[in-house]
Parts: structure tokens; sequence; C-alpha cells
């Protein structure tokens, strides 16, 4: 037998490389990250720069997504988008991950007043859906990009507690969970050797779409006013400001809008990828 | 199974509770005076104070969240303080529209939805599961307010066939928001019950089945269907809370006058007696799909058990 098999990485790689779609949503979110964080070089014009001789003009070669109502060039706004994206939806996946599945998994095992304590909280969290919950906060602290990273991470906990908590219980019940009691497994090996491990290909199926959808909601808050606030060129408001030109210039509704809809359904397919290859019924 | 009910229905007595103190809390969480706040910037102390009255805002917090509850209790969710109405008036004027908008996006969104799941899963590995999975992986990554936008342009704008927006109760209006509003609902139904069937075509009583002669068409659509149809029922509550939050968008697309675009205006103005009385209509909706759905849960599931 290869020897790359039999750890669990190399289990995990040799199963995720077959996965072409997935292999190539990486190698573009890898693009995108370069393309963020090195956004001054790549981007060929000035994303503030105001030139009211160049409005909404369509793609061109020397424009090729075109300029906006200012006459700012939209490719490089596009490309300095990025880092605003990326960076709210990746912290505020990764905080609401961490400790949702931190109280998913005490709430499963120990069940009794704990399991009831934190799903009574997550059930007062689920009362303030997504976009919903943001938009109070907003209204609350002002708006602004970090008040949005505070409520996407807040809204995404409750969903990856309820995940974990349902499969810990059904794992606490699984046979090789018996067995392990029944050879005197300590509590804490049971819990994070035995029922984690299972609990976590749902959690991270989730955490890939969360990305995408953290995203998503990023930019919609923006699009209504209560995100990234002009001149910022974050997706979601670039959208907002052509709104009022559909049919004149369509190019300031279309480029955006592809930005947003390839990054997240990249990151979609990516997750695809990741739960194919984690999951140990899938050969 | 009773006795889970009328635990689950004393359970979320707590939850009420909170729900109704943090929406209380509310006006008392904004920074500053509240009652400076509301008067605006420029507002003369007389006003301020006048307003403080009015608010009950001098009175020991408990009493304030009592006043509050007992207002409520009766309907009386305080007045806008854009157009000095009572916002109870003013919710009343948009609740249909909302509700009408989402029942209309869910029911499409579960139909098409749990189908293009099923058949992808029947037809696994052959050309149906691929269109389908892409198809439903497009849907969750597209954002609704620009698929709204490329709507608009197409299929009203250039093809002409659909209004642009606005409400006056046709049908054709329906159209373009429910698609929007509905479209990344189907695909998550689509790519929930794939798994969910998936999951169950592992368990022994499906080679059973098979192993005893049962016709392959039977037991998919009657063994494996049918229990994948569990998860999924629970998938269908928590996906009515995300229609309304997507509500918001769809409606400030649109120019649907329900409470979505209410609330954003009342962001915009920082109209907070608005907000509050939104928030808390929103949550009582969620809490009670909740418990709805986990009743349903129970009931068709006998495998869990709660004691």
């Amino acid at each position: 037998m290869d020897e790359t098999k039999t750890t669990p990485f190399g289990i995990f790689w040799h199963k995720f490389k077959k996965r072409k779609t997935a292999m190539v949503a990486g190698v573009f979110i890898l693009l995108l990250v370069f393309t963020a964080v090195f956004a001054p070089w790549i981007a060929p014009d000035d994303p503030y720069e105001v030139d009211y001789a160049l409005s909404m003009e369509p793609p061109s070669a020397a424009h090729l997504c075109g300029t906006d109502v200012f006459g700012r060039d939209i490719l490089s706004r596009i490309i300095y988008g990025a880092r605003i994206s990326l960076a709210v939806g990746l912290t505020s996946v990764v905080i609401g991950a961490v400790v949702g599945v931190a109280l998913g998994l005490i709430s499963g095992f120990f069940g009794g007043f704990l399991d009831g304590l934190i799903m009574r909280t997550s059930d007062v969290l689920f009362a303030f859906p997504g976009i919903l919950l943001a938009i109070a906060i907003v209204a609350v602290l002002g708006p602004g990009l970090i008040n949005v990273v505070v409520a996407v991470s807040v809204f995404s906990m409750p969903t990856f507690a309820r995940i974990v908590r349902g499969s810990t219980l059904t794992l606490k019940e699984s046979l090789y969970v018996k067995a392990a009691k029944s050879t005197g497994a300590s509590r804490r090996r049971i819990m994070f050797v035995h029922i984690m491990p299972g609990t976590l290909s749902g959690a991270i199926v989730y955490f890939t779409m969360r990305i995408g959808t953290s995203i998503i909601t990023a930019s919609s808050l923006s699009f209504l006013g209560l995100g990234a606030q002009p001149p910022t060129p974050e997706w979601g408001a670039m959208l907002a400001e052509s709104r009022d030109y559909i049919g004149v210039a369509d190019h300031m509704t279309l480029f955006p809008g592809i930005a947003i809809f390839l990054t997240v359904l990249f990151f979609n397919l990516f997750g695809d990828g990741l739960r194919a290859a984690l999951d140990p019924k899938v050969k | 199974m009773l006795k889970y009910f009328i635990k689950r229905l004393i359970n979320i007595i707590p939850v009420l509770l909170v729900v109704s103190i943090l929406a209380f809390a509310f006006v008392h969480l904004l920074p500053g005076d509240p009652a400076r706040m509301m008067a605006g910037e420029d507002a003369d102390p007389a006003t301020v104070e006048m307003l403080r009255q009015e608010l009950g805002l001098n009175d020991p917090l408990p009493v304030q969240y009592f006043t509050y509850m007992g207002k409520v209790l009766t309907g009386d969710l305080g007045k806008s303080l854009r157009t000095d109405l009572p916002v109870y008036d003013e919710i009343a004027l948009r609740y249909g529209p909302t509700m009408y908008l989402a029942m209309a996006g869910l029911l499409w969104s579960v139909l098409i939805g749990v189908f293009a799941g099923a058949v992808a899963a029947i037809y696994s590995g052959k050309w149906q599961d691929y269109t389908a999975m892409f198809v439903s992986v497009s849907g969750i990554s597209i954002p609704q307010f620009w698929l709204g936008l490329l709507l608009i342009q197409l299929f009203a704008v250039y093809l002409g066939w659909l209004p642009v927006a606005g409400y006056t109760g046709k049908l054709s209006e329906l159209v373009l928001p429910s698609i929007t509003l509905g479209a990344m609902v189907a695909a998550i139904m689509a790519r929930f019950t794939l798994s969910a069937f998936l999951d169950v075509l592992d368990e022994e009583y499906i080679s059973t089945a098979r192993a005893k002669g049962v016709r392959e068409s039977i037991v998919m659509w009657k063994h494996a269907f049918r229990n994948a149809l569990i998860p999924v029922i629970t998938m269908i509550g928590l996906q009515f809370g995300f229609l309304l939050g997507g509500s918001v968008v769809v409606e400030t697309v649109f120019a649907w006058p329900g409470l979505g675009r209410y609330m954003i205006e009342a962001v915009a103005v920082r109209d907070y007696p608005v907000l509050q009385a939104l928030l808390l209509l929103y949550s009582f909706h969620f809490v009670f799909i909740n418990l709805v759905v986990d009743m349903v849960y129970a009931v068709i599931n006998p495998e869990i058990r709660y004691d």
C-alpha cells in the first residue's frame, strides 16, 4: 500500500485531489487571496480616482470592466473590493465556528442544565436571523464593516452549535462509542477522539458554505447602505450605485455581481470537495 | 409525546422572556440618551424632557419593562417618530405583503428544491445529478440583490414581460420577487435533500428491502424518500426564517411595501420605536417556528428520545 495513503492527511489528500472542480476552486481562491494581498500592484488604476469625463464608459481596452458614474475604473475597484470581502468573510466565520463547535459539543455531550442553557440561548439567537440581527446591531452601533463582522459571527454560532450537538447526540448512542466506554476510555477521550471527529464533517461543510454566505450577507448590508460606505470599493456598495442605471450602463451591474458570485461559488465548490474528502463513507 | 410537547411549550417561556427583554433593552443599548437620540440632535431641552416623560424613561428599569410589556400585550407598540402614526397600524399595513411574498417563495422553492435533490440522489452520478447540483450550487452562490437586478434587467427592462417593481396586487408582480427570494432556499433544499437521501440509502433497511426483491422505484420513493424527509422538514422551518430575513433585501430591490423594506427605512431615519417593534415581532415568529419544527420532528421521528 502507498505510504502516503495511510496517514489521515494522506487519505484526505488522495481523495481531495480526485475532485477536479474543488481543485480548480482552490486554485481560484488562492489567486483571489493573492489579488487581494497585492491589489496595489495588480490594479491598473486608482480605485478612488474620479474623472467625470469618463463617466459610465462601457468596457474598453483602457478600462476592461468599464467605468462607473464617477468615471472610476470598475476593474480596479473590484480588485480592491476582494480585500474587503475576503477579510470580512473569513474573520466572521472563524469566530463563529470556534465558539459554535465548542458549545455544540458541550451541549450534546453533557446534556442537562448546560444543554438547556446553550440551546435556549441559541434559540434566542435564532430568533434574530442573519441579516436581521446584523441590521439590529448596525442600528445600535452605527453602520460599518466591523459591526457587520460582529453580527455575522454571532449569527453563525447557533447553527454550528446545533449541527454539532445533533451529531454528538447520535454518535453518543452509536455502537463504537459504547464500545469505547466499555473499555474504560475517559470522558475527555470519548468527547474529543471518538465523537468530535464525527461531528466535524458536518461542521466543515457548513464552515465553507458559511464563508460564502457571510460574504453575501456583508455585501447585502453594504448594498442596503449599512455596511461599507462610499467611496469604499465594496462589491455590494458598487451594485447599490449601479441600481439607478439599469438599462443605461449595464456593465456597472454586471461585473461587481460576477465578482461576488464567482467568489462565493468557488468557496462553495471547495467546500463540497472538502466534504467528500472528509466523509469516511466516500472512497 | 404529550409530556415532551408540554415541556417544549414551557421551554419557550424563558426564550420569549429573554427576547422581550432584549427588544426592551434595544432602546437602552443605544449610545447616549434615548430621548435625545429620538428627539434629534438640535431639539431643545424642553422637548427632550417631554419625550422622556412620555417614554417613561425616568421610571426605574423594571417598572419601564412591565409598562412596556403591558402596552405590547394590548397592541400598543408606540408611535413612529417619522410619521407620528401608531407603529401597530404601520406594521399591520405591511405584514400581509411580506407574508404573501415569503409564502410564495417558500412554496415553489421547497417543491422544486426537494424534487431536484431527490432526483439527484436517485440518479446519483448521472447527468441529472450533475445538472441539479450545478444549478443548486449556483443558486447558493448568487447574491439575492444581484439576481434581482439581473431579472429586472432581462424580464422587465429588455423583454418587458413583467413589471420592474411595485405592488398593486397583480400576480405578475409576484413573479420576479418570489423567484429572487426563493432561489437560494430552493438550492439549499436541493443540496440538503440530496445528502439526507444519500444517508438513508446507506441504511440496512434499504439493503433489506432490495434483498427481498422490492422494486427499485418503491425502495426509492417509499423507503428512502420518506425517511429522508425527516431532516428535510426541520430544514423547511429554518428556511422560513431565512426567507423573512431575505425579504429585507428583496423588498428593497423590488420596492415591495413589506416589513423588510420598512425596517431598512426605519434604520435610515433612526425610527427606534418601529425597529423595536419589528425586532419583537420577528423574534416571536422565529421562536414559534422553531417550536413547531421541533414538535413536527418529534412526531415524525420516533427514533429520537426526549427524556
